[in-house]
């Protein structure tokens, strides 16, 4: 994608553009490498340090975020790059999210904003550590002034400029006013790395303990003088339109209740307290008709969608990645191995369910609380519903209460644009709630995915050939348009996991085949995306491919990567750190049969290796035990790494276990944790993680752990009982002991 | 069409009375944060699967989505803000923070409320009277630093 197609700008409103013409999720871009014309611009911003920084008398420092902070730790980590830089204590920093605006964009040249695609910390490194470097350079110059010795005669210490000499020092609380004066320099030196002392610290996030004691606002606890609260019912089946409330003046005489209104798809009660808002809403009585816009099936499933994804195997695709002659080699092979896989439909489940605030004021202008992870672009979309200029919004970004991709601009799946509507009908500041069934029913989803193989061996058991094929509709192209997916189209929210792979294939053919999703349903980007069904796809098959060569899994993997490298490396590490590898099965000490498997992933510029002990018990699969290795290049703080990591292990062990969106009569049945279940802490298994610098262009980290740990449990199942699982979540599957 | 009663229902909530007016059946999570402002009990999935919302009824641990208003008339409410007051509620706290349990923070004022519930009625809780008593939905999936957490606390009694 071109820098100029990711600039945020004025927002196209056809139905394909409708979440923004910037809406650069970057989840498809290669690696956040600067661009010629867009480095000038992100160094540009490290300049504007007063936008970022206030430094107070008493040397608090107070620092504005670009990134939202969701559980990532990415407000302590770009403390922590600041204040590397500044010379300063991160404990003495306070981090708000940042308000929308040109500042704060820092990616895809300077043109963009959000928080995602594990892009944070390695998208703005250079820049927090040139707008710390700033910093100090203006508060040397004002210490130079104020003490008159050339500032080259002054040195910082954290948090003061000393002079050696004389021995005076200056806090910077005392400088602040008069360095925020000045101009900022143009050039500034940075630190050498081995001469960091906070950068590769594991120091304790910010906000811990207000988190650990009810105290962080979050979207849905936001309060504003004299609001009311709104509860939705949306349609049953996606696009369907409310043609009647018909008991809406018994519900307008409930307790509490304001009015009664029709939404584009929805209803809401308006009234004093959410609960009063919601018994209303669950006794109306909604006349639904004339399916509008993206609708929905009447007869969806999601085993309809996959039959249909599975109709379409075969079927020539678009090159995503290719290497020699994969069907010539094929055809010259002495065996075929072939496979197919698949994934269910997702949902986020963050524990915090969507909310959105909105209040006009008398001026004419809007405040709006909205939980998002692109403040710009709901900002645009916030601006165009209310038939207001985007300088009269002004777009407030809580913390949010779980992410993992939940909060993009994805039109239906947010509820900003209701909060707006009412606020205008009502005349009232609204809080718009949905019920978590509301959520379920109206998130928008990981697609459901589908992947064949085939792969060659010769009669020495040797790769000569391999072949996949991703066949769907990612959330690229829901929200992209099918224009921005290159030339051929490749849709990399579908592709990733299945090309990028470090293994080397005599020859190789990878394709794209697009087959849509139903319009009613909407599609999202779900902790590490493409990935997370698609590193599962291609390591269980190469697993596959190992059994079928009479090869053990590992060593194949090892034999066709490049040596020595990186991911042999990892491989290495990870063994290393589980006690060396051993497949089994075997006995353990508890008497338990166990297995284990491996799996690598590629994800988000970072490398991973994870290996998962099983066992069995009850039909159902117990994982004991992760080891994961992570390269991620470089790195700013190894303890929020290291929980990062797990906290990604956790989702992905969740997703393959149970999870699965489930549609009836083209309705969302699975609406609540009852019917959704998600990871608890009985099958939470111990992770272990190690950490692997090996140098290379930093990667991300938020969603990398996520891939590798499905693939690496069904592979340790299959060493356990000789059961290839190829399709999730593994509850389809009765799991035995062989 | 149920029309639900009013009813002033008068109950402690960390120390302090409060008479609310409110249908009988409003659920103690809404009174709590639509009438009271105390918004550090979360809301998740309303049907007690989840335990976002976990506050001390009389000193035990209960979903308040799913206890009625009427229920908790003239009983003692516990919630988040107050843990500090709390002598086994404030260690948990501390154990919290020095493992860094929290991640988004969303399902953390559920997660200590039961862990402090836990640790008041059993100061040393076996593994499984933990795995008994701590049955919240964490999506960040935090699980390890909580058992850390209450084994850290338990440990400090």
């Amino acid at each position: 994608m071109s820098a100029a197609a990711m600039r945020s700008g004025p927002i196209n409103l056809s139905r394909r553009r409708l979440f923004g013409a910037g809406l650069v999720l970057g989840l498809a871009m290669p690696s956040p490498a600067p661009r010629a014309q867009g480095a000038g611009t992100t160094q540009r911003r490290a300049t504007r340090v007063g936008a970022y920084l206030r430094i107070a008398p008493d040397g608090g420092i107070h620092l504005q975020n670009p990134f939202i902070e969701g559980g990532q730790g990415i407000d302590s980590a770009v403390a922590q790059i600041v204040a590397e830089e500044l010379d300063a204590d991160p404990a003495r920093f306070t981090v708000t999210c940042a308000p929308p605006g040109e500042d704060f964009r820092l990616q895809a040249g300077g043109h963009a904003r959000y928080t995602g695609g594990s892009s944070s910390v390695r998208s703005s490194f250079q820049h927090f550590r040139t707008l710390g470097a700033t910093a100090r350079a203006m508060l040397l110059e004002a210490a130079a002034t104020r003490l008159g010795v050339p500032a080259a005669s002054l040195a910082t210490e954290p948090g003061r400029v000393v002079h050696a000499e004389s021995g005076r020092a200056l806090p910077y609380g005392e400088l602040a006013a008069a360095a925020a004066a000045l101009t900022p320099p143009a050039e500034v030196a940075l630190r050498e790395r081995a001469a960091f002392r906070t950068i590769g610290q594991p120091l304790p996030r910010l906000g811990v303990r207000a988190r650990a004691t009810g105290r962080v606002t979050y979207a849905i606890d936001v309060k504003v003088e004299g609001m009311l609260l709104a509860a939705v019912l949306h349609a049953p089946r996606a696009g369907a339109q409310p043609a009647a409330v018909t008991n809406e003046a018994a519900l307008r005489a409930l307790p509490g209740v304001n009015s009664v209104h029709r939404l584009a798809g929805a209803v809401a009660v308006v009234a004093d307290t959410w609960w009063r808002a919601k018994r209303a809403i669950d006794q109306a009585q909604v006349a639904w008709a004339a399916l509008q816009g993206p609708i929905m099936d009447g007869d969806f499933t999601a085993a309809a969608m996959l039959g249909r994804l599975k109709a379409a195997a075969g079927t020539p695709g678009n090159t995503a990645e290719e290497a020699g002659d994969a069907a010539t080699a094929l055809t010259g092979a002495a065996r075929i191995v072939e496979a197919e896989y698949d994934a269910p439909y997702l949902a986020h489940a963050q524990l915090e369910p969507t909310s959105a605030t909105a209040r006009f004021n008398a001026d004419g202008t809007l405040d709006l609380w909205v939980p998002n992870q692109a403040p710009d672009q709901f900002l645009a979309t916030a601006a165009r519903a209310a038939q207001l200029d985007p300088a009269q919004v002004r777009l407030n970004s809580p913390p949010l209460g779980g992410f993992f991709g939940r909060h993009f601009a994805y039109g239906s799946a947010n509820a900003h644009l209701q909060a707006i509507q009412l606020a205008k009908a009502t005349g009232k500041p609204v809080k718009v709630i949905w019920s978590r069934e509301e959520e379920f029913a109206r998130d928008a989803y990981r697609p459901l995915a589908f992947a064949t193989f085939r792969a060659g061996l010769d009669a020495r058991g040797e790769v000569v050939a391999f072949q996949a094929a991703g066949y769907g509709e990612g959330p690229m192209t829901r929200h992209f348009g099918a224009a921005a997916l290159g030339t051929p189209p490749v849709d990399r929210s579908i592709m990733e996991g299945l090309i990028g792979k470090p293994y080397r294939f005599p020859a190789k053919r990878v394709e794209y085949v697009p087959v849509p999703h139903p319009p009613g349903i909407n599609l999202g980007f779900w902790r590490s995306v493409g990935h997370s069904m698609n590193d599962f796809f291609l390591e269980c098959f190469l697993d596959e491919v190992a059994e079928a060569a009479g090869k053990d899994p590992f060593a194949l993997r090892a034999a066709l990567l490049p040596d020595p490298g990186r991911h042999r490396a990892l491989l290495d590490a990870v063994a290393g750190m589980s006690g060396g590898w051993r497949r089994g099965p075997y006995d353990a000490p508890d008497g338990s049969r166990r297995a284990r498997g491996i799996a690598l992933a590629s994800p988000f510029g970072s490398e991973v290796a994870t290996i998962a002990e099983v066992s069995a018990r009850d039909g159902e699969v117990v994982v004991h035990d992760l080891w994961i290795a992570i390269d991620p290049g470089s790195i700013v703080n190894p303890r929020t790494i290291a929980e990062q990591v797990e906290s990604a292990a956790a989702i992905g062990l969740s997703a393959a276990l149970a999870e699965e969106v489930q549609f009836e009569r083209g309705e969302v049945a699975t609406r609540n944790f009852d019917t959704y279940p998600v990871l608890r802490r009985d099958r939470m298994p111990r992770v272990h993680v190690r950490i692997v610098e090996s140098g290379a262009q930093m990667g991300g980290i938020g969603e990398p752990g996520t891939p590798g740990v499905p693939p690496a449990v069904a592979n340790a199942v299959f060493a356990l009982t000789g059961q290839r699982i190829r399709s999730l979540p593994f509850s389809r599957t009765r799991i035995g002991a062989s | 069409m149920g029309i639900p009663d009013e009813t002033m229902v008068e109950f402690n909530v960390n120390g302090t009375v409060q008479r609310v007016e409110a249908e009988a059946d409003t659920p103690l999570l809404w009174v709590l944060r639509d009438h009271l402002g105390l918004t550090g009990t979360k809301y998740g999935c309303g049907v007690a699967q989840c335990g976002a919302c976990t506050v001390l009824l009389d000193g035990e641990a209960v979903r308040s989505c799913s206890i009625t208003l009427e229920a908790a008339a003239g009983r003692r409410v516990t919630t988040i803000e107050a843990i500090e007051d709390h002598p086994v509620g404030r260690r948990v706290v501390a154990a919290w923070v020095a493992e860094q349990a929290p991640q988004c923070g969303y399902c953390q004022s559920g997660q200590v409320m039961a862990a402090t519930a836990l640790l008041a009625a059993t100061p040393q809780p076996t593994p499984e009277q933990v795995a008994v008593a701590m049955t919240n939905i964490c999506r960040c999936g935090t699980y390890n630093a909580i058992a850390r957490a209450i084994a850290a606390a338990a440990g400090a009694a």
